[in-house]
């Protein structure tokens, strides 16, 4: 089994099937040891026990913004060599996007109220995550606009790949802009500034949320591919009829 | 490059015309100005100070109203499809496209600035200085709009849509537009910076607009 059979939908469908359970079942262990040491996890000094939102906060956070890493790439798979299982992919990945970023925004909200004294602040962070949110909504909406399923991923693949522009935006706006939100403190020059006692359960959830996005992404996938063929037989059917 | 010139004059004339839409903007730009007023209250202070807020989001609002025109009317009558089989390569096509629109349906926009600055207030200097920024900024409107209209076209009921697309692209404009014409009227900033991220904008735009607005054209119209 080489990468080259992976892109052939059969195939595909076969090798998920077999290893969907598997990772599913990965994938909920590690969210509840995840979940036990976030449990676990001493008070902050600072911010007592609220800091725990950020075991369930910052993983969404960026997956919200992997996830439209995952769909630019999909985006060039359609662009560059028309691959339809490219298109399945990136259709597949818009509303799980949309979701972890609703819930990063959620649960970093209920963060903020005991912090910062308000669930909403106009800080350069926030805004810019509530434009990616924006952006997936909007590719959705553009996935349901056209009926083609071919024509749709193109069109959707050229929104991707411009607003992959703001991933960079999102990313810095903690560091170009002096704002609220606290700076990054994992992934940066030198280290990550937390305490092992929270980098430990922060690293668990995130390894967790990736894989929960992968188990989603792939039957997500595998729906799309069934649902295609439901409908290509549908138009055959009709053709013949109509014959 | 005499295709080009032809194409940017034939927009404009027909842009000019009766039923062509580009006058369309600057009135909808005066019907928000007028309706702040009404909204906020006639508070002459107050709006001096939301002032250039208001024209900056009026101008947005008025240069989305007409962004659906840029391919729509070449696309029902037929002449897109001749326009993307010409031998003139599709990029370039855009940008003279996008231009023409520009002058036709930005351009106005900015001289009515003046106009509707004194509505609200506005001395000579923070007019002066939402006219620059706009100057400066309404090209990355067009140029980011340009790209969610070549989607829109390519669909059949993209009208709606395309406002939703452009919305996130436009904010960051809009961002640097306010602040550029808020720190050239009470400081303390100073107006080169947001002012020279607002030019970047517009030409990174001007670069990414022409070809992302083609590539969707050809790969929705085949």
């Amino acid at each position: 089994m080489t990468l080259i059979d992976l892109a052939n939908p059969t195939k595909f469908l076969a090798l998920t099937a077999r290893v969907l359970p598997w990772l599913a079942a990965l994938t909920a262990v590690l969210l509840l040891v995840g979940l036990y040491q976030s449990a676990m996890a001493p008070d902050d000094y600072q911010q007592g026990s609220t800091v725990k939102i950020m075991f369930v906060h910052v993983p969404n956070a960026w997956l919200s913004m992997f996830v439209w890493g995952v769909m630019s790439l999909a985006a060039l798979g359609t662009l560059v060599w028309r691959h339809p299982l490219a298109d399945v992919a990136a259709k597949a990945a818009a509303p799980i996007g949309a979701a972890f970023t609703f819930l990063a925004l959620v649960t970093g909200s209920l963060w903020g109220r005991p912090m910062w004294g308000t669930y909403w602040e106009w800080d350069a962070r926030l805004t810019s995550v509530l434009i990616l949110f924006l952006m997936y909504l909007g590719l959705i909406a553009l996935w349901r606009a056209v009926e083609d399923p071919s024509r749709a991923a193109r069109a959707a693949a050229i929104l991707t790949l411009v607003g992959a522009l703001n991933l960079p935006i999102i990313k810095f706006s903690v560091d170009w802009w002096n704002t609220l939100h606290q700076p990054a403190s994992v992934m940066r020059m030198g280290g990550p500034a937390l305490d092992r006692a929270f980098l430990v359960p922060l690293l668990v959830m995130a390894v967790a949320f990736s894989l929960l996005f992968v188990t989603l992404h792939l039957a997500a996938m595998r729906n799309e591919i069934l649902r295609r063929r439901v409908r290509s037989l549908q138009m055959m059917q009709a053709s013949q009829r109509s014959a | 490059m005499t295709v080009l010139a032809a194409l940017i004059r034939r927009d404009i004339r027909i842009a000019l015309r009766v039923g062509g839409g580009a006058l369309i903007g600057v009135l909808f730009f005066l019907t928000v100005v007028v309706l702040m007023p009404f909204a906020v209250g006639p508070d002459l202070a107050l709006l001096t100070r939301l002032g250039p807020a208001i024209l900056w989001l009026g101008a947005l609002l008025a240069s989305l109203l007409t962004l659906d025109r840029l391919f729509m009317a070449d696309h029902d009558d037929g002449s897109l499809d001749l326009i993307v089989m010409s031998r003139t390569p599709l990029e370039l096509t855009c940008a003279a496209k996008a231009l023409a629109h520009w002058l036709a349906a930005g351009l106005p926009l900015i001289v009515a600035t003046p106009v509707l600055g004194l509505l609200l207030n506005l001395d000579a200097t923070a007019t002066s200085a939402v006219a620059l920024t706009l100057l400066a900024g309404t090209p990355a409107l067009t140029f980011t709009g340009m790209i969610g209209a070549a989607l829109a076209v390519t669909l059949h009921r993209g009208g709606l849509l395309l406002a939703v697309l452009v919305l996130p692209l436009s904010i960051p404009v809009l961002i640097f537009g306010v602040s550029a014409s808020q720190a050239a009227i009470t400081g303390p900033l100073s107006f080169g910076t947001p002012f020279s991220i607002l030019c970047a904008l517009s030409l990174v735009s001007l670069v990414i607009g022409p070809f992302a607005a083609a590539a969707s054209l050809r790969h929705g119209l085949d």
